[in-house]
């Protein structure tokens, strides 16, 4: 693989510059995501179906280390492989450029591999039943934590090659002009995931050193600020990450460009500057913490990151609209939302993923995010509910339209199944909205999450939750069970295709590499003028958001204020 | 021509803004303001606040306190295990153990009367789960939390706890009685 010179290709499909050594790189990440998505996706169908107390498929321990090997093997591993994966194809492809020490990537991959099977194996062998977030003092194996730091590292490493690549792709001057909005989007997340991480090591080598008989204790409050730090710090990764990777469709589907460049990279940079101590979000119910540290930081500095992903929610709906009106797609109010190519799974998950991110995720996570309000949904079944919107709908539901893209073009494959690709975002989409809203109505009810059982057989006090709670966790498994399917048809898909995918043509390798150019033509024409009103139909679409959230945000201070006084 | 390409212009910095997005941009503004200043706002006038009272704390330290008051104002015990139910004056310091994996003991509050209730746990990290209220709270080890609470509705309350602490965690649940 390693040649003494180096070795591009120009897709003829996309026009897309490959370089070897990271064309290979990006291919390992994104197929292992792909991998942990599978078994993340098996071990969901069965603690779904355990959740239903009618069928209540496995036993506790058997559940409870299923949930452990879950949240890991999707929140982690699936996510963090892919970003790996879009990392480098945004430094070294969007920009033109050979990969900066491809051989520490394979490292870093390595690294990656080790940590992450060897926490799955621990957890499998059943001895670090302590869920993903492993609160001390209740005890994982310290191979556990060690895994864990393993692919921390390697996570590390990789985001230091992305920055070595941006340094390389300047010196050699692959492009002209400022970085494209998609790889400053990677840039954010790659810089947040570098505090994170830091975090993320300051709390799991003690509690490593603790597991193994080193440290004899570990503040258990100390513990949940420090590893939320790191927790809640990856969740704006991935947020910058999948938004990136929403302006990237837009661009490649429909030729769209940003509404404004300033706008949108400024709120790139609202994710950086804000996002302090995001860890308060998840302690707002914990003794011990003052009240103006959690308002201050749960709304992560004055709602201004909320701030943020409501400008981008705008701007790339914003920028479709634009760029369909320019095709003609101009009668009345949403003719540009008709007459989009809903056909094609690259855009329609991107879409769904969107609307559903915007809608569920962020109205739900602003309301548990609120000091107060967090009292009424901490630690129930509100919480899976609300992040299965943000992490899957939002994050998971991108990464794999993108993935449609990169099969012919990084993959050199014909996508097999097209008939099945184009429904699979509808179906897991469904599923997921479903799910969450389910789950959500379960949470309000006070079903509490990570709980085995629920009706309390075997206890002497038991407490029966109302019939309504009984009926949303049938309905959130069964959503669960179709959002499975949904997730099957993806893997099949995308395997399938790189199993038994007619071979494209590959282009050929050379060392001729071509200069990224600024798109002179259109810079005047397309917007030069000021001030319009350009994206109405967006607009409607905005207000229709605002509405909602604010109807909600209001009705659950209103239900805050008939529960016990508390001071 | 798009987000995959560098911008269009070099100073793209100084586009101006169309008026969908600057108009957006101060409505999200505004909004954000209003949720942040309702948390302040809700600390001066509303009657949900947690309370931010904690005290280090040791499981003996807090046990020794807990059995004072219960020795002192048991009412009677319930089930096989005899726990005991524990009937404190309107106003006084009533302590609830969380430990693996039971809450105790039995409290018996008065309706509109208001406690100052303290929370800890044994062993691993629990959640206090007032239900069908939803009242939520997280219970560490090694910090005692005074909550004041005012219940409002008389009836028979569960507590389960929403923290998972370990194999027997469904099996964590007990009740709350509120009298007149
Ligand atoms: C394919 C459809 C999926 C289904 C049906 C599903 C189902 C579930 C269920 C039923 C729970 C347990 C809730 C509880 O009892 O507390 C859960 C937890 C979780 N899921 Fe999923 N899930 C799916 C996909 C995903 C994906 C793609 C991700 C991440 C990208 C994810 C991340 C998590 C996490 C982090 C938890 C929490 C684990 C914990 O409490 O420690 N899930 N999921
Ligand atoms: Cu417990
Ligand atoms: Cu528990």
């Amino acid at each position: 693989m390693a040649t003494s010179t180096e070795q591009f290709r120009v897709c003829p499909r996309t026009g897309l510059q490959y370089h070897r050594s990271a064309e290979l790189l990006i291919k390992a990440n994104a197929f292992v995501a792909v991998v942990f998505l599978l078994i993340g996706g098996v071990l969901a169908l069965f603690i779904a179906l355990t959740r239903w107390q009618a069928i209540h498929l496995v036993g506790a321990d058997t559940f409870y280390m299923l949930l452990t090997a879950h949240g890991l093997d999707m929140l982690i591993f699936w996510i963090i492989f892919f970003e790996m994966a879009i990392l480098y194809f945004c430094s070294s492809t969007l920009l033109r450029s050979r990969l900066a020490t491809p051989r520490l990537g394979w490292v870093a991959f390595a690294l990656m591999l080790i940590g992450s099977v060897s926490v799955n194996f621990t957890v499998f062998k059943g001895e670090s039943t302590v869920m993903m977030t492993s609160y001390v003092p209740l005890p994982g194996h310290w191979s556990f934590y060690l895994g864990l730091i393993l692919f921390a590292v390697g996570a590390l490493i990789g985001c230091f090659i992305f920055l070595g690549t941006l340094v390389v792709a300047k010196a050699e001057k692959t492009y002209e002009g400022s970085i494209p909005l998609v790889v400053f989007g990677a840039m954010t997340a790659c810089i947040i995931a570098i505090f994170t991480i830091a975090s993320g090591a300051i709390i799991l080598i003690p509690t490593f050193l603790w597991a193994a008989g080193y440290i004899s204790h570990i503040d258990p409050l100390m513990y949940r600020t420090i590893w939320w730090a790191f927790g809640h710090s990856s969740q704006q990764i991935n947020v910058a990450a999948h938004i990136s990777v929403w302006y990237a469709i837009a661009a490649i589907v429909f030729g769209a460009k940003p509404m404004s460049e300033k706008v949108s990279r400024t709120a790139f940079l609202l994710y950086i500057l804000f996002l302090q101590l995001a860890s308060a979000h998840h302690l707002l119910s914990d003794p011990g913490l003052s009240v103006e540290w959690k308002v201050f930081n749960t709304s992560y500095a004055m709602y201004l990151a909320v701030l943020a992903s409501m400008i981008h929610g705008l701007t790339i709906p914003g920028a479709i609209e634009v760029a369909q009106r320019e095709k003609g797609y101009t009668r009345g109010l949403f003719e540009w939302v008709r007459k989009a190519p809903w056909g094609n799974p690259v855009f329609s998950g991107m879409f769904i993923s969107l609307i559903g991110f915007g809608f569920l995720g962020g109205i739900s996570g602003v309301m548990m995010g609120t000091e107060q309000l967090n009292m009424l949904i901490h630690n129930t079944i509100y919480v899976p509910g609300h992040f299965h919107a943000t992490v899957v709908i939002g994050t998971t539901m991108a990464f794999m339209s993108l993935t449609y893209f990169l099969i012919p073009t990084l993959f050199n494959r014909e996508m097999i199944l097209p008939g099945v690709a184009k429904w699979q975002p509808y179906v897991f989409g469904f599923g997921m909205a479903l799910f969450c809203l389910a789950m959500m109505g379960a949470g309000t009810l006070g079903v509490p999450r990570r709980h085995w059982d629920i009706t309390f057989a075997g206890t002497s006090l038991p407490y029966e939750f109302p019939g309504t709670a009984n009926l949303m966790i049938a309905t959130f498994a069964v959503a669960g069970v179709i959002a499975v399917i949904g997730g099957g048809m993806y893997v099949l898909v995308t395997v399938g295709s790189l199993l038994w995918g007619k071979k494209l043509d590959v282009g050929t390798y050379s060392n001729e590499r071509s200069v990224l150019r600024m798109p002179v033509a259109s810079a005047l024409t397309s917007h030069g003028t000021t001030a319009g009103f350009a994206a109405p139909g967006t607009f409607v679409f905005a207000m229709v958001f605002l509405v909602a959230f604010v109807l909600y945000y209001f009705v659950n201070w209103k239900y805050l204020s008939t529960v016990w006084g508390l001071a | 021509m798009s987000a995959i390409l560098p911008p269009g212009e070099r100073l793209w910095w100084k586009q101006p803004l169309d008026r969908v997005e600057a108009i957006w941009i101060l409505i999200a503004f505004v909004w954000c303001m209003v949720m942040f200043f309702m948390m302040p706002y809700w600390h001066v006038y509303g009657k949900q606040n947690l309370s931010t009272e904690t005290y280090r704390t040791t499981p003996d330290m807090f046990a020794k306190k807990a059995q004072a008051v219960i020795d002192k104002y048991t009412v009677r015990t319930e089930t096989d295990e005899k726990i005991p139910v524990v009937h404190p004056p309107a106003g006084e310091d009533v302590y609830l153990i969380a430990r693996l994996w039971a809450w105790h003991p039995i409290l018996e509050l008065e309706v509109g009367k208001t406690y100052r209730l303290h929370l800890t746990a044994m062993d691993y990290q629990h959640g206090f789960s007032l239900q069908p209220e939803n009242i939520n709270i997280q219970v560490i080890p090694g910090y005692e939390h005074v909550v004041k609470v005012t219940p409002n509705r008389v009836g028979t309350y569960a507590i389960v706890c929403n923290e998972f602490c370990g194999i027997g965690h469904h099996k964590m649940v007990s009740k709350l009685y509120v009298v007149k």
